[in-house]
């Protein structure tokens, strides 16, 4: 098991314009992450996706249902979590983006981004709440004993 | 916050012999910015403005709904037999088209003057 170094969880109520605070979490999170801003952009690009997949597809815009993120730092991998409280998505059949018949089409290229920015990409139905994406970023990193968080045992 | 975060799209627009160039800042993104675009477009359109060059020097971010819009308006101006072209993109942008392939679709300049000469003869 790794150890989980820190961890940021917010509930943040189905309106666009909190989705900039989950970019801004984004962005402070890679930074602890250490990673080069190129790939800060990538993540925080990949966290803005995957909120408005949650809230204007997942949600449907709905403003009394939220959307729940957690970011996960560990040894080796900076760990996403956004869940809506929609019907779910199944990423195995959606249009592919690239196909010339799709090229000029005005939607459909929010996974796809996240799928370019992130190593792994899962979609899971949580029973009772909704739709959960994870979005994991491999780490080239050692975090030294004595940096901050929990030091909690991952118990998912 | 970065400042740029806060910052909301604008558009200035000018013209150039039978070109609008719209200036664009800010981040293009689902909602307001993708709206005011779409607005924008059809606005020039319905003024029988078809030849449209759209700089992205100022853009700070875009997603992929904004990607969409650009898309639409290529679309919708040339439905209308005109041409739509990208001025300035910013690597950001740039990267998103090409991981999304459309920058084979879009005719992309990054001089204004050579950008507006372009359009006297068909892309």
């Amino acid at each position: 098991m790794s150890r989980e170094a820190s961890c940021v969880e917010m509930t943040l109520d189905n309106n666009l314009k909190y989705v900039e605070v989950a970019e801004e979490v984004a962005r402070r999170v890679c930074i602890t992450a250490g990673l080069p801003d190129e790939e800060q952009q990538k993540i925080e690009m990949a966290v803005h996706e995957s909120l408005i997949n949650a809230m204007w597809h997942g949600n449907r815009n709905d403003p009394r249902k939220q959307v729940w993120v957690k970011f996960q730092l560990f040894e080796d991998r900076l760990e996403i979590r956004v869940r809506d409280q929609g019907n779910g998505f199944d990423p195995d059949h959606l249009p592919d983006p690239l196909a010339a018949q799709n090229l000029l089409k005005v939607s459909g290229r929010g996974i796809f981004l996240i799928r370019a920015y992130v190593d792994e990409f899962q979609v899971k139905n949580v029973a009772g709440f909704g739709t959960e994406v994870t979005l994991i970023k491999r780490l080239n990193r050692t975090m030294k004993s004595d940096e901050g968080g929990t030091n909690r045992e991952h118990e998912d | 916050m970065k400042e740029e975060r806060t910052v909301s799209m604008k558009t200035e627009v000018r013209q150039i012999d039978s070109v609008i160039v719209v200036d664009i800042s800010g981040r293009i993104t689902l909602g307001e910015g993708c709206s005011q675009l779409r607005e924008l477009i059809r606005g020039q359109l319905s003024q029988g403005n078809k030849n449209v060059l759209l700089n992205l020097g100022d853009v700070t971010y875009i997603d992929s709904s904004g990607i969409g819009e650009l898309v639409s308006s290529y679309t919708a101006v040339s439905n209308q037999g005109g041409q739509l072209k990208l001025l300035n993109l910013t690597k950001k942008v740039q990267d998103l088209l090409q991981i999304t392939k459309l920058y084979t679709i879009f005719d992309v300049h990054d001089d204004e003057a050579k950008a507006i000469s372009s359009f006297k003869t068909p892309a």
